[in-house]
């Protein structure tokens, strides 16, 4: 059993820094399919090995502190990212039995590692002492904590259908009926919450490069940069897990292929919605952005929880 | 959000569109006939240089890239004794091309003039000097101009009459 515990551990862990590492390449190689272009294909079989070759160049990079910058929070801001995002993996079931933390909590505790992820750019953004990154960790902050209300807000759908945190009994429960059935409306509600989570395009107002040079990580250079990095493929990553696993049935699929593969696949679909959304979508302005999550998206996902609770209550009665 | 949507299927359907890269060093873009690149001092139909060294190119470049000595030949016609262009200077804008009287000095379609050492941009006149009559098949100078030289004098030149004795118009 212990041994067992380790080797889904270090599994996990395994797959999900190399997933991280070749959605560099994919997303590189995607956008420019559809833009027209080849993307990177000289290094190795289709250029796969640039991966390889970024990851030396970051570690080669001189890895510079900006005098001006609060030096241990601005080394503690990058790990923060990449922590938070790999502690909610945790509690991600990537097929019957195999997660590393089985808690009865674990929507709460998904949600409480993606709060914990915006200290990373308010953090990061406010030790690098420069007006852009604090600029762009204002942005970000208020950008994640308020898409975070309704994204907890339209994870209470299915937490209601199934009448549990536990992210492997909402899978079970889902044997019957995907929760993209019920749930449509919580499901684009939590997909753009997630977007906006990750701080991905077109909800990429904390970078902004057209505006605020790099937004956060404006300062951070080398491998510093490189977590940030990294933290934003995990972040893709681990939202398209959770959609997978919370409306598209997790693991669940026709019997001859494996659960884990099932998981793998469709989270693979997400992750190319999440690029195809880069390739197609042009940035909102910020206000435009916050009203959209207050003004739209907040009352849609009170009216969706509402709804599923009265439907819900109907049908025990 | 249905525009959305749909510039988001428009940018998905590209995933079955040609691409437009010219995967370059073993696919060459078609180059212009016309393209300003690499600067090539020509020769005539005879094989003899062009060139006359009149400056006029070094006059006309603007980067001040071309610089040469004129020297004379013991027939008499004028040559470059030294023709020099640092292409690390160049800025291929084809000036000295207009400015040449005598069609040497021509920019050809390549620009595949990379190298590892600056030094080695600065083209002495034998790198400069092609086997080749560049874009003005037939022209040579010194049978149009009545510039008399050994084998050629005043007057036998293409569409050009004998020299008139003033002294036998006089009354």
């Amino acid at each position: 059993m212990e041994a067992q515990y380790w080797w889904i551990i270090g599994g996990v862990l395994f797959v999900l820094l190399n997933t991280a590492a070749g959605l560099i390449w994919l997303e590189r190689r995607m956008l420019a399919l559809w833009q027209d272009r080849y993307g990177p294909n000289r290094a190795g079989p289709f250029g796969i090995l640039i991966v390889l070759a970024d990851t030396l160049k970051l570690f080669f990079k001189e890895d510079w502190i900006p005098p001006f910058a609060d030096k241990v929070v601005f080394v503690f801001a990058p790990a923060v990212v990449v922590a938070s995002v790999l502690m909610a993996f945790a509690v991600v079931p990537f097929g019957p039995g195999i997660v590393v933390a089985d808690m009865n909590i674990g929507v709460l505790f998904f949600l409480a590692m993606s709060s914990l992820g915006v200290y990373s750019i308010v953090l990061g953004g406010w030790a690098s002492n420069n007006k852009y990154a604090l600029l762009g960790a204002m942005r970000g902050a208020s950008q994640m904590i308020s898409y975070e209300v309704f994204m907890g807000l339209a994870l209470m759908g299915p937490v209601i259908l199934s009448g549990t945190f536990n992210l492997s009994g909402i899978v079970e429960a889902q044997r019957g009926m995907w929760y993209i059935f019920p749930q449509l409306l919580g499901f684009v509600i939590f997909f753009i919450a997630g977007i906006a989570e990750t701080h991905r395009l077109p909800f990429d107002i904390p970078e902004a490069e057209s505006e605020l040079v790099a937004g956060f990580h404006s300062e951070y250079s080398g491998m510093k940069f490189g977590m940030f990095f990294i933290g934003e493929y995990l972040g893709i990553t681990l939202i398209s897990s959770m959609i997978v696993t919370l409306y598209f049935g997790g693991w669940l699929g026709p019997a001859f292929l494996p659960g884990v593969i099932w998981f793998v696949l469709k989270t693979f679909v997400f992750i190319m919605v999440f690029i195809l959304l880069r390739a197609s979508m042009p940035r909102p302005r910020y206000d435009q952005l916050m009203e959209y999550g207050w003004k739209v998206l907040f009352p849609l996902s009170l009216l969706n929880l509402l709804g599923t609770a009265a439907v819900k209550l109907f049908i025990d009665k | 959000m249905f525009s959305l949507l749909r510039s988001m299927w428009l940018v998905f359907l590209h995933m079955f569109h040609k691409r437009e890269t010219y995967q370059y060093p073993e696919e060459k873009a078609p180059l212009p006939a016309r393209w300003r690149g690499r600067i090539a001092l020509t020769r005539d139909p005879d094989g003899g240089e062009r060139c006359v060294g009149c400056y006029l190119c070094a006059a006309a470049c603007p980067v001040d890239c071309i610089s040469l000595q004129a020297a004379e030949a013991p027939d008499g016609r004028r040559y470059p004794g030294f023709f020099r262009i640092n292409f690390s200077r160049c800025i291929f804008c084809g000036f000295c091309e207009e400015a040449c009287p005598t069609y040497a000095i021509q920019l050809l379609p390549d620009f595949e003039m990379a190298e590892y050492d600056r030094q080695n941009l600065v083209y002495e006149k034998e790198d400069l000097l092609i086997n080749s009559q560049g874009k003005y098949p037939g022209y040579n100078y010194y049978r149009v101009a009545g510039m008399a030289i050994a084998g050629k004098d005043k007057g036998e030149a293409r569409h050009e009459e004998p020299p008139v004795n003033v002294r036998s118009l006089l009354p």
